[in-house]
């Protein structure tokens, strides 16, 4: 962008906007144009609102017969070239792990949108959870990186949206986003400026000549280059384990390469694609470790706690798979404590205290009764800790 | 010949990925003969064509032919069609299905798509049998067969794919099998220019597995009973019901003329554009 456009006085739009909503001025603005889905509590709003919104803008809606089909269609809308995604519940995105291990594979972008509720089975549909964060690292079988992001506020609803489109074209694999129900059924103020300036990436498209593209190529980043069905690249596209150029292959020495490409395409890009928010870290000797809607009531917590002159620190993960590994490494080089307060049994905290080593006290605070965790509970634990 | 050696030449990826999985005797070349034949026919551009298949042995057919090609997870290649058609509708989308991929894990996308009417075709290779996991029974298999999980005997009741697709509300089935090779070949050619979606049921033999565990001999033995157990939807209306009990009804079985989904979808745009705004 320009210098000049940079510098436009923009105009203005205030918004009052749920988290869900959010999520769809996000994917419209990422050039979303193809959804797919089936109606779950508390997504729901997601689908009604981009049938609504997506014909007005020559893009596609369709309520499919279930969650598989709802993924298997945005795979297959991706690979005719158009940005994609879904969203759901646990329930459907339980259903949805066999068609995600396929984007995986075939390194195909698409997003998808999973508001936590309260498991297991179809549990609590109308009460906030946090307890998906594992599965959406392993749900799917076999070996394979995955692309995680939360929200913590309705706008970072819209923002986060727009960086997993912006991931999953970059990357070609798909991206999970996990918000709760909290964030995506309360309402903010959401500022929107005409001339902010967003970045929107589309997937690299070949260059070359049909007859020289290698579809599955190792170039020095990992990812290949993309064409859309229809563009006169006429290549193979399978869920099995495929050679550079998308056949099937049994061959080790293809096999080995191809998954390690899949794991470098990611982890070579760690620090573009781990993202963290750090509150009154610098001096913190009680850090709390938090994602979604409990890093609000972390952030008051961590207010009253500087109040009363307590040296405590925030560390707000926006990625939450990759696990941001540096993240916890720069609070721990001056926080002694470290507090995980999660709506699970404890599944981020693990991480924590993987990366920790013993260097700091870990305390787990974890809530899995469909209620959230409050300011107070988060402060009554900073104060008995310290 | 020569003319065979063309269409090879044009339509498989001879060079690449040949020999090909299929056991010898195996009716899923025919099927494929067939169907690259209605498209050479028919005219169209290879780069128009995308062909979508699920999972076993019929979904290792896209992979020997030149078109954009995607083997997608069991029993959900139409979902997957569906995506293609409506994201990019100039592009011409054919799922090549087996049984238990059609009917059993992919039955409720089967019988959606085609309620949705949705403009994509389904070649679904009927061979009774799970035949590359080693001969199981599927819904297609008929009751009182053998298969490598029925051993006793099957007692479930076969599904009717065909008769399935039609009151799911397909715009075009026709059935045919491999031994009747002209019928199929002009029942691809149509289910291809259908305008919505349309299937062709292709009964096939898979003599290595159902063949094999309910003693019915060779490839060509299994193919003469076709010959001798088919009849043409014209014969079959003069026949009565217990008449037809074990017979195989082939040719077209519904022609209809039903809005397309995509057209559909159109009017809903230009709905909602109006709306744009207001």
């Amino acid at each position: 962008m320009s210098q000049s456009q940079r510098k436009k006085k923009s105009h203005q739009k205030e918004l009052l906007l749920q988290g869900n909503e959010a999520v769809v001025e996000g994917a419209l603005r990422a050039g979303c144009r193809f959804f797919a889905g089936y109606p779950i509590t508390p997504a729901t709003e997601i689908s009604e609102i981009l049938s609504i919104r997506l014909p007005q803008v020559d893009g596609t809606f369709i309520q499919m017969e279930d969650e598989i089909a709802s993924l298997g269609a945005v795979i297959g809308a991706s690979l005719a070239g158009v940005k994609s995604m879904t969203a759901t519940s646990g329930p459907g995105f339980s259903l949805m792990q066999e068609n995600l291990g396929f984007a995986i594979i075939a390194e195909v972008p698409c997003v998808i949108v999973n508001v936590m509720r309260g498991g297991p089975s179809t549990g609590l549909p109308t009460f906030p959870s946090q307890s998906d964060v594992m599965q959406a690292r392993w749900g799917t079988h076999g070996d394979h990186p995955a692309i995680v992001l939360s929200a913590s506020t309705v706008r970072e609803c819209y923002d986060i949206t727009i960086k997993a489109f912006n991931f999953s074209e970059k990357f070609r694999t798909p991206v999970v986003l996990l918000i709760d129900e909290v964030v995506a059924h309360m309402r903010e103020k959401m500022v929107l400026s005409d001339g902010e300036e967003i970045e929107i990436f589309n997937r690299v498209k070949p260059t070359v000549p049909p007859e020289w593209y290698i579809p599955y190529e190792d170039t020095p980043s990992g990812i290949p280059a993309m064409a859309d069905f229809g563009e006169g690249y006429r290549y193979h596209v399978t869920g099995l384990t495929h050679d550079i150029r998308g056949f099937p292959t049994s061959r080790s020495d293809e096999i080995g390469p191809f998954i390690a490409r899949l794991h470098r395409k990611i982890s070579q890009h760690f620090s573009e694609i781990q993202m963290a928010e750090f509150y009154e870290t610098e001096d913190a000797e009680i850090t709390i470790v938090a994602y979604g809607c409990v890093a609000r009531s972390a952030k008051r917590a961590m207010i009253e706690a500087r109040e009363k002159g307590l040296k405590v620190g925030l560390l707000t993960l926006v990625t939450i798979w990759p696990f941001m590994r540096s993240a916890v490494e720069r609070v721990l080089q001056t926080s002694k404590i470290l507090l995980v307060p999660e709506m699970n049994m404890g599944q981020i905290s693990r991480e924590v205290k993987r990366v920790n080593r013993g260097i700091a006290k870990v305390f787990t605070l974890n809530k899995v009764d469909g209620t959230i965790i409050t300011p107070e509970e988060i402060m009554n634990q900073i104060v008995e800790v310290s | 010949m020569a003319e065979v050696t063309k269409l090879i030449h044009k339509y498989l990826r001879h060079d690449k990925k040949f020999p090909h999985v299929w056991c010898p005797g195996c009716g899923i070349g025919i099927m494929l003969g067939a169907l690259i034949r209605a498209i050479d026919r028919i005219g169209y551009e290879k780069d128009e064509i995308v062909l979508v298949s699920g999972i076993g042995c019929s979904g290792r057919l896209p992979v020997y032919v030149d078109f954009n090609t995607l083997h997608t997870t069991h029993g959900r290649a139409l979902t997957f069609a569906t995506g293609v058609k409506l994201a990019k509708p100039s592009l011409k989308v054919i799922v090549i299905m087996g049984d238990g991929d059609a009917v059993a894990i992919g039955g409720n996308h089967f019988i959606h798509a085609a309620r949705r009417n949705i403009d994509v075709k389904a070649i679904i290779l009927n061979n009774s049998i799970y035949g590359m996991t080693g001969g199981q029974y599927s819904p297609t298999t008929p009751y009182g067969m053998r298969s490598s999980t029925t051993i006793y005997s099957n007692i479930e009741q076969a599904f009717k794919i065909s008769e399935l697709a039609v009151t799911a509300g397909a715009a075009f089935v026709g059935r045919g099998t491999v031994y009747h090779a002209k019928l199929l070949d002009s029942l691809m050619e149509k289910a291809i220019l259908k305008q919505g979606f349309s299937v062709v049921e292709v009964i096939a033999h898979c003599h290595t597995q159902y063949g094999k565990q309910n003693r019915l001999g060779t490839a060509v033995e299994m193919m003469e009973w076709q010959r001798d157990n088919a009849v043409t939807v014209e014969k079959s209306a003069t026949m009565k019901a217990e008449e037809l009990q074990d017979k195989i009804v082939i040719g077209v079985l519904v022609d209809k003329e039903l809005p397309v989904y995509q057209d559909e979808y159109d009017k809903i745009r230009e709905r909602a554009r109006g709306t744009a705004g207001k």
